[in-house]
């Protein structure tokens, strides 16, 4: 008989700091890595509500984004994923994240060139890199990486490495990064007498 | 939406794949020997237009070369929907692979896999991958509302092709000893 096989729901490739584009300090107590797709009505509302969560937890949480474009039913999907990367090989991956991600309903690469310019990028380059597909291989990279890691759709997030199943709103998202910011907290802060504290108390703000 | 008491087992790993000639289309009909000699992933749903984003077979849509390297493994979506049902949900979604109608009578082919819920009247959201003897290499339903994803499938696949080049290789030592 063959042995068993599970579904997996953690991350087969970790987090590198030379590879993933990551905002946020190496050394904050959670890493919240999301495999998203820039057409995705529901990946954009988790962008909203991401920046809300990088307003109140700050340091604590260091941000990662892997490319998932559903491809045959977002059809800008993956030249929005290709426009992030000629960014970001420009310095600029945030930056273009954030635009697409406010401009989901405008992804044609007429639009493309007019993010890349309006960030100030070197148009001419951009537009080269988006139009040869320069960054396919490296997307499809990202995108089987989820698939072995698990991800079903999109958004899908991961919390220190481990898939989160439940909603994403951003009381639900604080529940789930809390206890990870406890269990990280070094001996003698975040714990009273075994008794766990809400983290928000112990953290100086 | 419960297994109810005495609701049969899904089959498994070992079982014999039981047969089926299904409609994919109003005029097309599927039968699952047509595919011997390649491995099949079954990927049974409980209905077409389930929402978007989440929705398992967009999932398997995107993975199909990865699907189709394993020695030009077929993959078959399965449902109790009707063929013009598919048809317009597989334009939609852009499927690049059958879907089949598991609807006269209806569920029937559910039910021999084990996957038939009786009280919903739909398939579970359960996978089998059927190696090139037609035997079920691996099986597996998914908990309530959550898209599987394709990694438990795509490990069984390289698992059914990693043993026929083992396999081939022993007979090639055999023949040369």
């Amino acid at each position: 008989m063959p042995r068993q096989i599970e579904a997996s729901a953690t991350l087969s490739v970790p987090v590198s700091e030379e590879r993933d584009h990551i905002l946020g300090p190496p050394d904050a107590p959670v890493t919240l890595l999301e495999y998203g797709d820039f057409e995705c009505p529901y990946c954009g509302q988790a962008y909203y509500v991401l920046k809300d969560l990088e307003a109140q937890m700050g340091d604590q949480v260091r941000q990662v984004f892997r490319h998932f474009p559903l491809t045959q039913i977002h059809p800008h999907a993956g030249r929005a994923a290709e426009a992030s990367e000629a960014a970001a090989a420009q310095g600029r991956f945030w930056e273009m994240h954030d635009m697409l991600y406010e401009n989901q309903d405008a992804l044609s690469d007429y639009d493309l060139v007019a993010y890349a310019q309006a960030l100030g990028l070197d148009v001419r380059r951009f537009r080269t890199e988006l139009l040869s597909d320069a960054y396919a291989p490296r997307i499809r990279e990202d995108f089987l990486s989820g698939i072995r890691s698990g991800v079903n759709g999109t958004p899908t997030f991961f919390i220190n490495g481990r898939r989160h199943d439940g909603p994403w709103d951003l009381d639900s998202l604080m529940a789930a990064i809390e206890p990870e910011i406890m269990n990280a907290a070094p001996r003698g802060r975040g714990r009273a007498g075994g008794r766990k504290i809400p983290v928000r108390q112990t953290r100086g703000r | 939406m419960s297994r109810g008491a005495g609701a049969p087992r899904p089959l498994g790993a070992g079982a014999q794949a039981p047969g089926f000639k299904l409609h994919s289309t109003p005029d097309q009909v599927v039968d699952l020997n047509d595919f011997r000699g390649r491995p099949v992933v079954l990927a049974f749903y409980p209905a077409d237009w389930s929402p978007v984003c989440g929705d398992e077979l967009t999932l398997f849509n995107e993975v199909l070369p990865e699907i189709e390297r394993h020695n030009n493994a077929q993959l078959l979506g399965i449902s109790v929907d009707g063929a013009w049902c598919h048809v317009a949900y597989a334009k939609d979604r852009k499927l690049h692979f059958p879907l089949l109608a598991d609807f006269e009578p209806k569920g029937d082919v559910a039910r021999e896999y084990g996957v038939y819920r009786q009280g919903d009247g739909v398939a579970e959201r359960a996978l089998f991958v059927i190696d090139e003897d037609g035997v079920i290499r691996w099986s597996y339903v998914s908990p309530l509302g959550v898209n599987p994803g394709a990694d438990g499938a795509l490990r069984a696949l390289e698992e059914i092709t990693s043993r026929q080049s083992q396999q081939s290789s022993q007979a090639m030592e055999a023949q040369h000893a």
